[in-house]
């Protein structure tokens, strides 16, 4: 085990597997010559060459359609989006190519396609580079829609999404990608739709994915002083999604709170708060609880972004109010 | 900073002229695209096809001149209006039809209709239905064509309409950065459904929106099937070559409206009539077949043949099966990586 940070764990992945694959390429902006504009892909240029570490104008909608073409053409393109925010300007490519193209065209046309980048809040970005677009991708069939809260998963679940035959949309964090974590040496896979349970507990569920699940670590922490076992389910896919991790961790706890970035109303919390409702009413002690970002554009001042995005505060009281200890 | 360079002008056509045996069959395939076409006009006035249904009826010169200039491993991308291009490049009528008709042995097995046929085995990469986006995907294809050491081009395929989205411009721009072997072909109809190219455009020649980024361009009219089939093989060949894409504007006029349920009031009075005597892609062909001494017999001959094809087309796929309900789910996700 080697104590990496985030960023280096993507590179790895990224790497091995451009070793092991040659149709493997990564395209975006900044990522050759600048080595990354968060330095995920530094040195990488050097070691493939400008053919497979590409550098692109600002041209999202092209690019990520290029990214779609080549991998019906037979290629595995990993495309960075400098951050989601400006996968907003491709959405049609992703959305109404990438995700659409294998059945429309009666699985003629696989389209193994990475997109990958910085998603949702990292600090005084305000309104336009806070997006979390979890809930956007994730409303598709057609795509994956990945979400790694640690080194050893960003790097499993990237080989993994590199060598999955479908659209892949991998869900990275700025504010993450220097903290670190003890990956596995080797050769190391992560599958899809398998949710990781990151905390054990007995009185409630914290489900969350992505870097709120640190958040749900932190509150579980305070929560442990007040004498309430809370486990944390870190859901690593959204597409797939672990049914089955999710059903027992009701089945156990009887208490859930989902913590989500990004925006509470239709966001994948109220998705897994209805699934619940749907599929283990009768397991519930208390209503499900969301956890999200506040239903206001991400402000730029400090004080008033606090306001907005998750901190284990918040998601103490949730949990106290789902144990009616509130 | 490299000055600016203006594109260079195609080289002249290299491809030798046809004779009455090479014309022939470009003939013959224009006039079964149209009769396909026509079938397919009154399957969809009896309900046999649904949704939106763009006919090719009068464009039928450029797809045939296209594929005419191309090898067979070359890929075919383009928009909603594709059914002329589908079977130009290899689709055969039957699967195109029974396509429309949303049966399982249609190309895309009844999933895509009119606007997405796909036809793998003869590199046929599909119609698509948002405007200009599929600029973009043959972009990409271009690209691993050339990665991959293929020596095949893409030709990707979109109307006046889409020279004015924002994936078209972008695509260009990727394209002539990376050098890739791709021919825009721009099918300039007049009209991007009911608005004409003058009340789109400030600039009606399409094809100089190639200059901005270098890129070589020509404009010409796609009436004569062997001027396309020559002009595009120039176009084809600079791609093929590794110097760059190439855009190509193609003049073209369709007979039929935007879609079936289009009765195109937009018109000029007098207009359809004009073009279609004096810029029918068929006629002039013809014209040209008699002047090599062909007889009307032996168009005869061949207009009864592509009757017989086309009935054929009808009735397969009217006689075919729809898609199987427990296949919904099939083709949503692709299956693992070996």
């Amino acid at each position: 085990m080697a104590m990496i940070a985030m960023r280096e764990a993507l590179r790895q992945a990224m790497v091995e597997e451009m070793r092991r694959d040659p149709t493997v390429f990564l395209m975006g902006e900044e990522v050759a010559d600048y080595d990354g504009a968060y330095k995920v892909s530094q040195g990488m240029l050097a070691e493939f060459g400008p053919d497979r570490v590409v550098d692109t104008p600002i041209a999202e909608t092209g690019f990520a359609g290029l990214g779609v073409g080549a991998a019906m053409a037979g290629m595995r393109p990993i495309i960075e989006f400098m951050t989601f925010n400006f996968s907003l300007v491709a959405f049609d490519q992703v959305i109404n190519s990438a995700a659409k193209v294998y059945q429309m065209s009666a699985g003629q046309y696989p389209c193994p396609v990475v997109f990958r980048g910085p998603n949702g809040h990292a600090e005084n970005l305000a309104a336009q580079h806070s997006t979390s677009v979890d809930s956007l991708y994730a409303h598709f069939p057609g795509l994956k829609v990945v979400c790694p809260a640690t080194p050893a998963d960003a790097k499993g679940l990237l080989k993994t999404a590199i060598r999955d035959n479908n659209p892949v949309v991998f869900l990275e964090s700025e504010l993450m990608y220097g903290w670190k974590g003890e990956v596995p040496d080797g050769e190391h896979l992560v599958p899809f739709g398998v949710a990781d349970l990151k905390r054990e507990g007995t009185d409630l569920t914290l489900i969350s994915w992505g870097k709120p699940v640190h958040t749900c670590l932190k509150a579980a922490d305070e929560l442990a002083k007040e004498g309430i076992s809370a486990q944390v389910l870190d859901l690593r896919s959204l597409r797939p999604l672990d049914h089955d991790a999710i059903f027992n961790a009701v089945a156990k706890t009887h208490r859930v709170v989902v913590v989500q970035e990004g925006h509470l109303f239709a966001g994948v919390a109220a998705e897994i708060s209805a699934r619940i409702m749907e599929s283990c009413f009768d397991l519930l002690d208390a209503p499900v609880l969301r956890v999200c970002n506040r239903d206001v554009p991400e402000p730029y001042a400090t004080i008033l972004e606090k306001l907005v995005v998750i901190d284990p505060e918040r998601i103490v009281t949730a949990a106290r109010r789902v144990i009616g200890r509130a | 900073m490299t000055p600016v360079s203006l594109a260079p002008p195609l080289p002249p056509t290299s491809v030798p002229q046809l004779d009455k045996d090479g014309l022939f069959p470009l003939w013959e395939q224009m006039v079964l695209i149209r009769r396909v076409e026509e079938m397919a006009a009154k399957a969809y006035t009896e309900r046999k096809i649904l949704g939106f249904c763009h006919l090719y009826i009068g464009q039928e010169s450029v797809a045939v001149g296209a594929a005419a200039a191309c090898r067979p491993e070359d890929r075919w991308i383009t928009g909603y209006r594709e059914h002329g291009q589908a079977m130009a490049k290899g689709v055969t009528p039957r699967a195109m039809m029974a396509e429309l008709f949303g049966k399982r042995t249609g190309a895309s097995r009844g999933l895509g209709g009119s606007m997405h046929i796909f036809d793998k085995n003869v590199h046929f990469m599909g119609g698509y239905g948002i405007v200009g986006a599929q600029c973009a995907l043959g972009t990409g294809v271009a690209w691993s064509l050339k990665h991959l050491k293929t020596g095949a081009v893409c030709l990707c395929w979109f109307g006046d309409g889409a020279a004015n989205q924002g994936a078209f411009f972008e695509s260009m721009c990727l394209a002539q950065l990376y050098k890739l072997p791709i021919v825009f072909v721009c099918e300039n109809n007049f009209y991007a459904m009911g608005t004409s190219v003058e009340r789109s455009s400030a600039v009606i020649d399409m094809s100089v929106r190639g200059l901005g980024v270098g890129m070589a361009r020509e404009q010409f009219e796609g009436f004569d099937v062997e001027h396309v089939r020559n002009r595009m093989s120039a176009a084809i060949e600079h791609a093929r070559s590794g110097q760059g894409p190439v855009i190509v504007e193609v003049m073209t006029y369709r007979h039929r409206g935007h879609s079936m349920s289009d009765p195109a009031k937009y018109r000029k009075p007098g207009e359809l009539e004009e073009r279609k005597q004096n810029s029918d892609p068929i006629s002039i062909t013809e014209e040209r077949l008699r002047g090599f001494g062909v007889t009307d017999a032996e168009m005869e001959a061949v207009r009864e043949r592509v009757e017989v094809i086309a009935k054929d087309a009808y009735e397969f796929a009217d006689a075919s099966l729809p898609p199987d309900p427990a296949d919904l789910y099939a083709y949503t996700y692709a299956p693992a990586s070996s």
